[in-house]
């Protein structure tokens, strides 16, 4: 590098920070720092819809998540998983998730015979319209988007898992790596490019329905539309936008 | 991070029945466990000490200076376990540069300097405000500055600034009642308004933790009088240790029927969470729950407390009664904490499992430093004593 060239690098990223440092002071702390170029989040309103009638328990997406989000691959950090219920005709149900589903699951260990009905479980972030885990953060490292989303800064967490003992639904991990809380944020850097989530992109059976809440017509609509929907916990009064077509009672 | 895995794959395997994949890790440790113990010696002690200023409860008199010196000692090291827990540690500050206002853990730090400065700093400082201008005049060298700087530049000692100096005093202890109240109170709320959590969410919840907190500081002040005495070579000044002893048994009759009111409601209601909440503390809490709380640290002392008041019994058979009470009030109060904390977090929020946690010795959120963060506060006590002696005997010899 001439020396003409340092001094004209230097200049620019002298330029650059007079620029940004305005700017970053001006530009409160919002969902925009996580977005697309472009993007307005108040255009949008996002939910996730879940048939399980249609999940198979493949792991695909639990796999897509965590390549598409770089979650550590070890069996106790997930921003999605899936759950598999065996309801046998006498005893105790049975509830089990082998690394989170993502390498499929083992044959039953019960006898056909005695297994009255077993199905698939996909849980993740409820994305809640009243999230304990943003009510109990004491630094707002956590909050809702205006698009509904909720979204974690792993830049401000100051890593006290307060939020992680609020969630009633298993959703936050601690990430070991970036030493912040983690959990889905809908695959955030994907959704305001108007892709879809990751999880939702492969599965193979089309049991994840990603969409708006408020604008129509789009496919979460015509999901809420044509199924009964459940939510999982509804007396805790979070009010999830994780929408649950055909779910028995017994999920928690 | 592969010790962690390890230690995470461990707990993996001693899982009993379902878990959600990200409850593996068990988030608050000892490190929370103490927290809750050190903050209710905060208010016990300071209860203790208003007695004796608001209340008139002139046989504990002994121990007032020391309930001040003792709360604070241990309020220095009350935030200590929670910057040594967060992942973040040099990001703690944001708590009070940017406090989210609907947490109630970021109050924490408004509570926490609101109780220090406008409350205990100052009830010492005016109670202690003649004794430093005294000991400013008759000690040499570097504690003659240090009490010089102590009495922030006053000099005057007429029985009408004393006077003044007793009524703020007391004025102090009026507003610091309820906000010893609001302190450790609100460590519960930290706990009881969590509704995902079925063993905390509680209305009782910051009660409970009140009157524990009492009791704890009733036994810690009992304790450190008793050995300082002992250790000084003086005697107990026994109608006291008497009185300390009746509020002692008070105290926990209300704590025990608090929290018996709280287990026999949840029986009763019975909710969904009971299954697998009577399941852990049949198996994972049973020695902290049944032996260390109830019998060893709540019925045994009541019961011996009890004893000692009602039959007539000579000096020296009530202060060993005295001494192991609040030995074992300590254990008791040290597993409530333990099994608050701990065992709010052994069962899955699914209510289909129990996880485990063992307790790491190294590191820093292991045996060691929660030791340490124990200790310090009776490093802390000791200098406070020797630099600002709480013995009436001395404050006598000053007086005369």
């Amino acid at each position: 590098m001439t020396k003409n060239q340092t001094a004209q690098t230097r200049r620019e990223f002298l330029k650059r920070c007079l620029q940004i440092v305005p700017a970053a002071a001006l530009v409160p702390l919002s969902a925009q720092a996580f977005a697309a170029e472009g993007y307005d989040p108040t255009q949008h309103d996002y939910g996730m819809g879940i048939d399980v009638h249609k999940c198979i328990g493949c792991g695909l997406c639990v796999q897509a998540c965590k390549i598409e989000n770089q979650v550590p691959q070890q069996p106790f950090y997930f921003r999605t998983w899936i759950e598999r219920y065996t309801i046998p005709v006498e005893g105790e149900i049975l509830v089990d998730s082998p690394n989170g589903g993502s390498q499929g699951f083992p044959p039953n260990p019960l006898d056909p015979k005695e297994v009255m009905r077993t199905y698939f479980v996909p849980k993740l972030c409820n994305h809640c319209a009243k999230p304990p885990c943003v009510q109990v953060c004491p630094v707002g490292a956590t909050f809702v988007s205006r698009d509904g989303v909720v979204l974690m800064d792993p830049d401000y967490c100051i890593g006290c898992r307060y939020c992680i003992q609020a969630c009633p639904y298993g959703a936050r991990f601690m990430n070991p790596v970036t030493r912040a809380t983690d959990k889905c944020n809908f695959c955030y850097h994907r959704i305001t490019k108007g892709l879809l989530p990751a999880c939702v992109e492969v599965c193979p059976t089309q049991a994840r329905i990603f969409g708006e809440l408020t604008q129509r017509p789009n496919p979460l609509a015509r999901f809420r539309r044509v199924n009964k929907i459940q939510v999982l916990k509804p007396a805790l009064n979070t009010e999830p936008k994780v929408f649950y077509a055909n779910l028995d009672g017994e999920v928690r | 991070m592969e010790k962690l895995f390890a230690l995470l794959n461990l707990a993996l395997q001693n899982i009993t029945g379902y878990i959600y994949p990200n409850e593996v890790e068990l988030h608050w440790n000892i490190l929370i466990v103490i927290y809750p113990y050190i903050t209710g010696l905060v208010a016990g002690a300071f209860i203790l000490a208003s007695l004796e200023r608001v209340f008139n409860v002139k046989e504990v008199q002994p121990t007032y200076r020391l309930s001040l010196l003792t709360a604070f000692a241990f309020l220095i090291v009350a935030p200590l376990p929670l910057q040594a827990h967060l992942t973040r540690p040099e990001r703690g500050i944001h708590i009070f540069l940017t406090p989210h206002l609907q947490s109630a853990m970021a109050m924490f730090g408004f509570v926490y300097l609101w109780y220090l400065m406008a409350v205990l700093l100052l009830e010492i400082w005016f109670d202690y405000r003649e004794s430093i201008i005294h000991w400013s005049r008759s000690e040499t060298g570097v504690k003659k500055i240090i009490y010089k700087i102590l009495s922030l530049g006053t000099s005057d000692v007429s029985d009408k600034s004393i006077a003044l100096d007793r009524k703020i005093g007391k004025f102090i202890t009026v507003i610091g009642i309820p906000s010893a109240f609001l302190l450790h109170g609100y460590v519960g709320f930290i706990f009881g308004s969590v509704k995902a959590n079925p063993w905390w969410s509680s209305v009782l919840m910051p009660i409970v933790f009140l009157f524990s907190a009492i009791v704890s500081g009733i036994a810690m002040v009992l304790l450190i009088y008793m050995v300082s005495n002992f250790l000084r070579g003086r005697k107990n000044d026994m109608p006291c240790l008497d009185k300390l002893g009746s509020y002692l048994l008070y105290m926990m009759l209300i704590d025990f029927s608090l929290e018996a009111l709280d287990f026999i409601q949840r029986l009763y209601e019975a909710e969904e969470s009971i299954k697998i909440l009577s399941q852990m503390v049949r198996s994972k809490l049973f020695i902290s729950l049944v032996v260390a709380q109830v019998i060893i640290g709540t019925v045994i002392p009541i019961l011996s407390l009890a004893l000692v008041k009602m039959i007539r019994s000579a000096e020296k058979f009530r202060r060993a009664v005295y001494f192991i009470a609040a030995i074992l009030v300590q254990i008791g109060i040290f597993s409530i904490r333990w099994n608050v904390v701990i065992g709010g977090q052994l069962f899955s929020k699914s209510f289909r499992g129990l996880t485990v946690y063992k307790v790491e010795l190294f590191g820093i959120e292991g045996l060691l430093t929660a030791i340490g963060l124990l200790v310090l506060p009776f490093v802390i006590l000791f200098i406070l004593v020797k630099l600002l002696p709480p013995w009436s005997d001395r404050k006598a010899v000053v007086n005369s």
